[in-house]
């Protein structure tokens, strides 16, 4: 029997009543009185030199309050990258300067150099067309190897080449790698590019800012996956308030998808301006704009080779790769292609040797940052196409090539080479589920079917592993992170036993309101309609480090889990005194305190009453009250993984790709809310089929955008996608948090475009065309001329 | 500015338009309704749909001076009498048909005009018809499905599979 409440159910979720009736507290649906409107004067060009900037014209216009330029932000600091990455050599990475608004030079379409604030936004935009900037353009920094070869022009001239870093590893194991490679019965080696992606959550970004005078507050409103951690950077590092007197709220976020982490300018650009003209000030972004100021995605330049033995055992891997981090570092740029990418190149697979190279380049385009799996998506791609690769050179099935090279059940915990160490999986398991419910044993007859109407049938596998739940603060800390990576929660019990918990989590979609109070409803045995979850404000919510990295239930679950549980010993003590028993002999179940081998019960509200009017009390022993917080650092990631598999039709006529099926089986460990999870996974099969057959960010030599908004940019629509098949029976739980969670929001687009792109392959193979690759997007172009020429 | 009056949600209202005030700021902006999302500049997301004299429009497309008189029905307008969800809003909850809820509300607009046009539409017409509604959290597979329910289809329960 489903349960109908609690830990592995399916309630409906709660928030969905506001959205569906036109009810939630967007950032764009708040409007303070008196506001003004910011409309920012970018970049037409990717790279040049400010020679002149004269707004007397607009600020002499009806209505304009002021023009800002980077003049006026001399006492703020740039936007400041959280991580750190050491090079090969011991050096720490080339950090340029990220200013609010461009100082002395544009460096990609679409930087900032003004912003004009007015009365009404189109009073803004319309004075924005006054503001005369006089540029002198620069030859635009765009392939990454021409970048660092001698001579390039620079990005930033105060750095001494376009190279960010050039970072090795396991450094130590490099040779070895070498050697292995040398000496291997068989080698395989592909070179592939990761497209670049635009995240594009459907609500646009926004920034309220607001400044209350009579007590130097600030309020910054924004479309943020990380309220608290934009109040640190922030306050902290660009504009120098204190953490008490800023406020930053995320309300109703229109999903972020990684490119709602980040701190940026606009953010800092309204909360300063509300202050320095003493009104609120409002910034909206269009989907043009967003498609030149969000941070992008993926963005690499990949070689990789597979070394194997004789009996095609996997012996070295070694990677090499050009990463693209655009103009500035944005907040976690440079972890992206390194500790996210390089930690995961073992894969499901017991490579006892592996090498990986990334140099990250600048380069005049937008900057890249975290999209959806954010490093391990580029890992995973390039890992099960050159498994697919080897497999068609030895001649044998993928799916038989990656089961002699799976990590066995038995040999869990397993410490891979690249520094990781798995707690628990089952990939033989998913691997099997997966070939069950595709029903790939029956492939042959659907592709002879499809051959009699003219049409090339492929089947595609690929194997994932992501490490998630990020992250133990020391480890990253010693791996350059400049931040922790705990969470926090507060669960505070009312008098009389409704709870309120506090979260450092937010939700941008995934629901935390419903599952989080399943949670909490099942540990203490009430409804869960008796608890309310609250995120999104740093002046209701103690700390957060926010959502991403597929961490909220794993870290943020594990705090509210420990907070609970402090709640419960409390309130345990206090029944112990209540029904004159031992705490000890204290049972809690379905909201009832009973004395063991008793009668005797006390229920919830009785106790959280007792803890308010503390009549009976035992006062000498504990505080009134009931109400307790926790962090929660987790001992290690959590490692999802599961086998996806794919099947496609090519028309031979037009190179046409239609997805016909998609089958995902996922090992996340323990489920809260089944619903929930099918959900997570079939958007990031959305956007990882989305990158694999369509999605694709271009400029052209200059540094111009040409995909620049949803007319050139190729979004997934409802008739792209096939109906998936989803399953996450296999569940291994994780060892190191009390829930047994591993994570579920990035796995579909972490394992999804490599087994579009091998179905592809696959089906051409199978007509006799041998293409050894195609890269993202398979695009009827791309196909149709690997398959003619 | 001009005065522009139109019947939203049953109700008349007026409001305050320049000429180039595009009906979704007309909603969003003069009137408070700030369920009717905008998700684009190029009238290509869909999360800004309503119904304009009972015909699913984007509202970005159009100017509000030229629904000057017409009858507009929004999100906000959409639920039973009694402040319950209306069927296709139940479909869309019980379903999972949303995650972040930005395009839900074009979702829901457009889902009640195919409904009326085409009472029990096959997956592929559902498919074919979100054509201008985009959606960057479900996949569209619990759209589609909240969809075959609401219009009275055999579903399977969510999470049963
Ligand atoms: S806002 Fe109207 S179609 Fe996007
Ligand atoms: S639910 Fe988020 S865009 Fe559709």
């Amino acid at each position: 029997m489903p349960k109908d409440s609690g830990i592995g159910a399916s309630p409906k979720r709660r928030e969905d009543v506001r959205f569906l009736t036109g009810t939630g507290n967007y950032t764009d649906d708040i409007n303070i009185h008196g506001q003004a409107y910011a409309w920012f004067i970018r970049s037409d060009a990717a790279h040049g030199k400010i020679n002149n900037i004269d707004a007397s014209a607009a600020e002499a216009m009806d209505g304009v309050l002021k023009v800002f330029t980077s003049a006026d932000f001399a006492e703020a600091g740039g936007m400041p990258c959280g991580w750190q990455v050491t090079d090969r050599h011991g050096e720490a990475m080339q950090e340029p300067k990220h200013p609010i608004l461009a100082e002395g030079k544009v460096r990609h379409v679409g930087d900032p150099i003004a912003v004009v604030v007015a009365d009404t936004p189109d009073l803004a935009r319309d004075a924005a067309e006054a503001v005369e900037i006089d540029i002198e353009e620069l030859e635009a920094v765009m392939d990454m190897k021409a970048a660092v070869a001698d001579g390039a022009t620079k990005v930033h001239d105060d750095l001494t080449s376009n190279l960010c870093y050039d970072w090795g590893f396991v450094e130590e194991n490099r040779e070895a790698v070498d050697e292995a490679i040398k000496s291997a019965a068989h080698v395989t080696t592909l070179e592939l590019v990761n497209n670049r992606l635009v995240a594009n959550p459907m609500e646009p970004r926004v920034a309220v800012g607001d400044y209350n005078r009579a007590n130097d507050e600030h309020t910054l409103y924004t479309t943020s996956q990380n309220p608290h951690v934009i109040r640190l950077l922030m306050g902290a590092f660009v504009l120098g308030i204190p953490e008490h007197k800023l406020r930053v709220v995320a309300p109703d976020v229109g999903g972020g998808f990684g490119a709602k982490i980040f701190h940026y300018a606009e953010e800092a650009f309204v909360t300063f301006a509300a202050k320095a003209l003493n009104r609120p000030v409002k910034w909206t972004c269009s989907r043009s704009e967003a498609f030149i100021s969000d941070a992008h995605g993926r963005d690499h330049v990949t070689k990789i080779e597979l070394a194997m033995d004789e009996n095609h055992k996997f012996t070295a891997i070694r990677t090499d790769t050009y990463a693209n981090m655009g103009a500035y570092l944005s907040t976690f740029a440079p972890s992206v292609p390194t500790w996210l990418h390089g930690t995961l190149m073992a894969g499901n697979y017991t490579t006892p040797l592996i090498y990986v190279n990334v140099k990250a380049v600048f380069t005049n385009t937008v900057p890249v940052d975290a999209y959806r799996g954010a490093g391990r998506p580029e890992a995973t791609f390039q890992l099960e196409r050159v498994i697919d690769k080897a497999a068609r050179e030895l001649d044998i099935d993928p799916v038989e090539l990656r089961r002699i090279n799976f990590i066995q059940p038995d040999q869990f915990p397993y410490d891979t080479p690249v520094a990781v160490s798995y707690d628990t999986g089952n990939y033989q398991a998913t691997m099997d589920k997966a070939l069950e419910i595709s029903g790939y044993a029956d492939f042959e007859a659907r592709r002879a079917e499809s051959e009699a109407r003219g049409k090339l049938r492929g089947i595609g596998v690929a194997h994932y592993i992501e490490a998630c739940g990020i992250a133990p603060s020391n480890l990253v800390g010693q791996l350059g992170a400049r931040a922790g990576l705990y969470e926090s929660a507060t669960v505070r019990v009312n008098a009389t036993g409704s709870i309120s918990v506090f979260t450092g989590s937010h939700s941008h979609g995934q629901g935390h309101e419903t599952t989080f109070a399943q949670v909490v409803a099942e540990m203490i045995g009430v409804d869960a309609s008796q608890i309310d979850i609250v995120h999104g404000d740093t002046s209701k919510v103690p700390m957060g480090m926010g959502t991403y990295g597929s961490r909220s239930i794993a870290v943020g679950g594990s705090a509210m889990v420990r907070a609970t549980e402090k709640i419960i010993n409390k309130a345990k003590k206090i029944a112990a005194h209540l029904m004159e028993a031992s705490e000890a002999d204290i049972e809690l179940k379905d909201g009832q305190f009973s004395v063991a081998g008793t009668d005797k019960s006390v229920a919830w509200g009785d106790v959280t009453l007792a803890a308010y009017v503390p009549h009976n009390y035992p006062l000498e022993e504990i505080e009134p009250g009931l109400e307790e917080s926790a962090f929660y650092d987790p001992a290690n990631f959590t490692y999802p993984s599961g086998a996806y598999i794919c099947e496609v039709e090519v028309d031979p006529e037009t190179g046409e790709v239609d997805m016909l099926g998609f089958t995902a089986a996922d090992d996340f460990g323990n489920v809260i809310n089944p619903m929930i999870v099918e959900g997570q996974v079939h958007g990031g099969l959305a956007q990882g089929i989305g990158q694999a057959m369509m999605e694709n960010c271009v400029y052209d030599e200059n540094g111009q955008l040409l995909s620049g908004s949803f007319m050139d940019y190729t979004m997934p629509r409802a008739d792209d996608m096939p109906m998936m098949n989803v399953d996450h029976s296999c569940q291994t739980p994780c060892t190191h948090n009390p829930l047994g969670v591993k994570g579920c929001g990035e796995a579909g687009a972490i394992g999804s475009p490599p087994a579009v792109v091998n179905a592809v392959i696959d089906a051409l193979h199978r007509a006799g065309n041998k293409v050894e690759h195609i890269d993202m997007p398979v695009s009827p172009a791309r196909v149709w001329k690997a398959m003619h020429g | 500015m001009t005065k522009v009056t139109m019947t939203i949600n049953g109700k008349p209202r007026s409001g305050d338009a320049e000429g180039r005030t595009l009906l979704s700021s007309f909603l969003r902006d003069e009137l408070g309704l700030t369920g009717t999302h905008v998700g684009c500049d190029t009238s290509q997301c869909g999360a800004c749909v309503v119904h304009v004299n009972g015909k699913a429009v984007k509202s970005c497309t159009m100017f509000a001076a030229e629904a000057d008189g017409a009858e507009v029905d929004t999100i906000e307008g959409q639920a039973n009498a009694d402040g319950s969800l209306n069927v296709i809003q139940q479909a869309f909850q019980d379903y999972h048909g949303l995650q972040c809820g930005f395009c839900t509300p074009g979702m829901v607009m457009s889902a009640a005009a195919l409904l009326k046009e085409n009472p029990i539409p096959s997956e592929a017409e559902i498919r074919h018809y979100l054509e201008g509604n985009i959606c960057r959290c479900t996949g569209y597979h619990n759209i589609v499905r909240a969809i075959l329910a609401a219009s009275g289809q055999d579903v399977p329960a969510v999470a049963a599979e």
